[in-house]
């Protein structure tokens, strides 16, 4: 049986005082690996979670869907005491929208009066028509890209396009379905970019293997990697997809999450619309959305979309059979995902209160990736690529040779044997760039952007700190081995 | 074959044509192409290999796609899910008709008794699960005065406590990929409390519902089309659904209708054996107790014939287990396999069994809210290790499901604020699904031709029709399954939506439907006189 690469799981960690679970070619690790000092306080930059790490929920979308969960309350004179006017407003709209409420089964791909208003969202943003039936409504990304995957791959010889590094969702499900993952490698030294002179060599080798490759996966914002994808490179991608024959699948989960303004976020969807010709309507593309990222961060709720262009019909329903066999989304996370893509709007009582909240996160991110980088960058045998968008900032440590063999002799991945350490030593649970995919002999670790700002100018000082003592110590060729 | 390549390539645009010889051009060095055009004379572009078996009537603007009917993964095209099939999109068809043209038909709406989905049939949700549910969604309410005057006390009180077990309490965060850990602690005591056996935490895994808890198992234990897995016959589709879509071999189980539905342990000794003779490993057994689609519960002594028989021949045993709360009939009561096989003796290492449980079903009904968890006893911990690492793929199922999860193995207690209003609500609705259960029942059971086992539990009535010879023949015809045909008939004359026996397997040569006791107790007459009228008429028309 394939073996699959699993991440660091939060809680877990909470509860066994961090426990590392790291991919495949890391094994796992147990507990008992690590001497945690009972003073050390952990900090969690290891997920993409941020309410995990203190971030408050928008209010306007809660107080929706609580009135939603008790729509009793709706008939209460009272219930304008406790909710505005315009929440009201909105949860009964959803409601007329469901079938029976937040406890009813929806349509297998979702309440089609929430997959209108996510294609008017698209729409909006692309300047594109999009249809509603070629959005199918799901309990987040995560299951989007499974359930389209789960379609595409037939066996061992059909491979799967993934950068590396690569969010480890793809290699696990790519695993799981019994497929091939066929990487090609950003190129950490041209800011993570995407070098089609790569993806050729890529596919020519999967090839030569006898490998059909079928589709290929980009993340944009990169995960972990945080780059942006400019408009030309995405042209190139989908010309290099549709020369080759392959269906472009596009996680755009990170898309409000930009943190500078020379690439501001671009779907596939629209560059591809923008092409014109045959290729827009014959280039097959998956676009996955979420409400787990962005400003909102409401990861415990599952809820996201796919929406498929070019896809035939015959291949939708097909889809859509297998979707049936999970029921439906649920409910409530398709409420959050239609007051994600139709917030309130100027002149509604809330609308202040949202924009002063989610443009608050948005400033607060975007100088937390600054803080990241800079710290990243002013310490010793660690260089960092500015975190354009997403959530990650993922720094190359160069290790010493010296650490390099301390690790193989303690049985550790060299970075594995950082972030331990680091862990160790300071509480901050990072994931080790192993876990997602590097090149030969490069080293990396993932940390997330999210623990609140305030803190962050001490996280990054008992980093440095850290990193500085390591590097003291396994740079010290003449000095005597403490391990 | 070439002359589809060739027929495709003529309907190119230049400007495609030269994309395709740039391809070429760029794979002339890969050794798997060059390999290819020595055995071809045509100059095959990659983008055309996918589709070289199409039938060349079947090209469309399509074929030249990377995924198409022929180059889906053929697993997905296999499996079948009739809960939603053919007959639904009839139903839509007609709804929206209905919509466009209101009284173009003798009924006025489509009665959907096809699935348990029983909030869209206006059962109201439990009051208490609900109010801790909008608490917990907005928990910034829970200080304020205001509060008191909209929410019960309990519901308050409930929603502090859940919060606490959150870490930060924090509803919008990823959880533990089984399921928050405090939730689980609850849902623990809920099953000892049922059980009078231990529980354990650790043994949970919270799930988006039942659904992808089964999922999650047929992919851990199929390995290959020679693991099969025995289900009862009839069968919930899921089961059938999900051993295709993972690759493995369902082993059928005959159900005794004759019997009740009855489970007759020498017809799984037979099944067994007669699927070791082709080659295939048994690994698991699926049991649905209360049945679905044939709402028998079995009895404790069944029970323990399944336990001692799962545990010789070394099966998994899965326990469908999520119409546990659903019984009708006073002579029957639902034991947990946990329960029995405790009671028998058996331990962890004695029996490897799963038990399912979802939010969707029981007197709540909360299907929309996706909530469910299996609990997993007698694996390795290994093995366990291997469950967690396929559940934290999706990282967590959804926080809303997770608590009304905790909730419903843990409702209000004598003596609390809600404890009235909760149980009233619960035995309005359990009472009333059993009337209606008995009515339908008595309904079915008068008509020609028809016979029909009682719902003892479960949602579901399973009727034996003895379609007419002529009837056959018209479905024949009508290149329809006699039953489904049945079905479409009942639909375009009532508006009332089942299932089609044939979507859940039965015995060759029988016919049966699946309807739902669901709808409102006030429409049930109504019902009974459709589907009454609609079958004398039925069997007038086709009478032998």
């Amino acid at each position: 049986m394939a073996t699959v690469g699993v991440w660091l799981d939060v809680a877990m960690a909470s509860e066994a005082a961090a426990r590392l679970v790291v991919s495949a070619s890391a094994g796992w690790m147990a507990a008992g690996d690590l001497q945690l000092q009972e003073t050390v306080k952990i900090i969690f930059t290891n997920v993409g979670n941020p309410h995990a790490l203190g971030q408050k929920p928008l209010t306007f979308p809660r107080q929706v869907v609580a009135l939603c969960q008790a729509p009793f309350l709706l008939d209460d004179p009272n219930v304008e005491l406790v909710f505005p006017a315009d929440a009201i407003a909105r949860a009964k709209h959803y409601l007329s929208l469901t079938s029976g409420g937040l406890g009813a089964y929806s349509d297998a791909h979702g309440i089609p009066g929430i997959r209108k208003e996510v294609s008017e969202f698209i729409e909006r943003r692309d300047g594109y028509p999009s249809d509603p039936e070629h959005i199918f409504l799901t309990g987040g990304a995560s299951i989007g890209v499974m359930q389209i995957l789960n379609c595409i791959i037939r066996g061992e010889l059909d491979g799967i396009l993934v950068p590396v590094p690569q969010y480890p969702l793809y290699s696990a499900t790519i695993s799981l379905l019994g497929g091939s993952l066929v990487p090609y490698y950003l190129e950490e030294t041209a800011n993570w970019g995407l070098d089609i002179v790569n993806l050729r060599q890529s596919v020519a080798q999967a090839r030569s293997q006898g490998i059909t490759v079928r589709a290929m996966v980009i993340i944009n914002p990169g995960n972990p990697t945080g780059q942006c994808l400019s408009e030309a490179n995405l042209k190139e991608v989908l010309q290099f997809c549709y020369q080759n024959n392959l269906v472009l699948l596009g996680d755009e989960v990170y898309q409000q999450n930009i943190y500078q303004d020379e690439r501001p976020f671009i779907s596939a969807r629209k560059v591809l619309m923008d092409m014109g010709g045959n290729i827009s309507k014959e280039l097959q593309l998956v676009s996955f959305h979420t409400v787990s990222k962005g400003y909102w961060g409401e990861c415990g709720q599952r809820g996201g979309y796919f929406e498929m262009t070019n896809i035939p019909p015959k291949t939708a329903e097909e889809i859509y059979k297998v979707t049936c066999t999970s029921h439906s989304p649920n409910v409530p996370g398709q409420i959050f995902l239609g007051l994600m893509v139709n917030p309130p709007k100027p002149g509604d009582i809330s609308y202040e209160r949202f924009v002063r909240e989610s443009k608050g996160i948005l400033e607060s991110l975007r100088r937390r990736a600054q803080i990241v980088t800079d710290g990243f960058n002013s310490c010793r045998n660690v260089i960092c690529n500015f975190t354009e968008g997403a959530m990650y900032s993922f720094p190359q440590i160069r290790l010493p040779p010296k650490a390099i063999e301390a690790a193989k002799n303690a049985g550790k991945v060299p970075d594995v044997f950082y972030c331990l350490k680091l862990l160790e030593a300071t509480g901050i649970s990072t994931v080790p760039g192993s876990g997602f995919g590097q090149k030969e002999g490069v080293f990396h670790l993932r940390t997330t952007i999210l623990p609140a700002e305030e803190d962050m100018p001490a996280i990054m000082a008992s980093f440095k700190k850290f990193n500085d003592d390591f590097m003291k110590q396994y740079e010290d060729y003449g000095g005597y081995l403490r391990m | 074959m070439r002359r589809f390549v060739a027929d495709l390539s003529r309907k190119l645009t230049p400007e495609r044509r030269k994309n395709l010889v740039t391809c070429v051009l760029q794979h002339r060095t890969c050794s798997l192409f060059s390999s290819f055009q020595s055995q071809s004379s045509v100059v095959i572009p990659i983008r055309f290999l996918n589709t070289a078996s199409v039938d060349p009537s079947m090209a469309s603007d399509y074929s030249g796609s990377p995924v198409t009917l022929d180059t889906i993964n053929i697993k997905v095209l296999n499996c079948e899910y009739a809960v939603r099939g053919e007959i639904v999109t009839l139903a839509q068809k007609l709804e929206q008709e209905l919509k466009e043209n209101p009284g173009s038909r003798s009924f006025d709406e489509i009665l959907y008794c096809n699935i348990g989905n029983p909030q869209s049939l206006g059962q109201q949700p439990i009051t208490f699960f609900r109010e801790v549910l909008a608490l917990c969604d907005h928990p910034t309410i829970l200080d304020r005065a205001e509060t008191q005057g909209l929410f019960s006390a309990d519901s308050i009180e409930r929603a502090f406590q859940i919060l606490d077990q959150i870490p930060g309490r924090a509803t919008g965060a990823y959880s533990h990929s089984q399921g928050i850990k405090g939730l689980r602690d609850t849902i623990a005591s809920g099953i000892e409390a049922r059980d009078g056996y231990p529980a354990d935490p650790n043994d949970i895994f919270l799930t988006d519902g039942a659904s992808p808890a089964v999922h999650m198992m047929m992919q851990l234990l199929i390995r290959s089309e020679k693991d099969g897995i025995l289900c009862p016959i009839p069968q919930y589709p899921l089961y059938s659904a999900s051993i295709t879509l993972h690759g493995g071999t369902l082993v059928p189980y005959y159900l005794d209708e004759a019997t009740g539905w009855g489970l007759e342990i020498s017809e799984l000794k037979n099944q067994l054996e007669a699927a070791k003779s082709k080659g295939i490993s048994i690994r698991a057994l699926v049991v649905i107790n209360p049945g679905n689609p044939t709402g028998q519960v079995l009895s404790e002594s069944n029970q323990k014939e399944i336990v001692e028989f799962c545990k010789k021949e070394k099966l998994v045993l899965l326990a469908d287990e999520v119409y546990q709360e659903n019984i009708y009939v006073p002579d029957k009561q639902f034991h947990s396999f946990k329960k029995v096989s405790r009671t028998m003796g058996y331990g962890e290492k004695d029996i490897s069994l799963v038990s399912f449980q979802s939010v969707s079903k029981g007197y709540h009904g909360e299907c929309g809210k996706r909530g469910g968890y299996m609990e997993v006893t007698g694996f390795s911990p290994d093995i366990r290790e291997q469950i967690y690492k396929v559940a934290s793929v999706n990282l967590c199922s959804n926080i809303s499901g997770q608590i009304l999860a905790s909730l419903v193995m843990s409702p209000p207690k004598v003596g609390d604020e809600s404890y009235e209003s909760y149980f009233a609500e619960k035995d309005a609705i359990l009472s009333s699904l059993a009337k209606r259960a008995k009515t339908l029942e008595a309904a079915l059971n008068s008509l020609e031709g028809v016979t029909c086992n009682r719902a003892e539990g479960a949602m579901y009535l399973f009727p034996r029709i003895e379609l007419p010879k002529k009837a056959i023949e018209a479905a024949k015809s009508a290149n329809k399954a006699p039953d489904a045909f049945y079905a479409a008939r009942l639909l375009d004359a009532t508006g009332i939506v089942v299932v089609p026996g044939s979507g859940f397997r039965q015995v060759p040569g029988t016919w049966h439907f699946r309807c739902t006791i669901l709808p409102q107790e006030d429409r049930i007459p109504a019902i009974v006189t459709r589907l009454t009228e609609f079958h004398k008429g039925f069997m007038d028309e086709f009478r032998d």
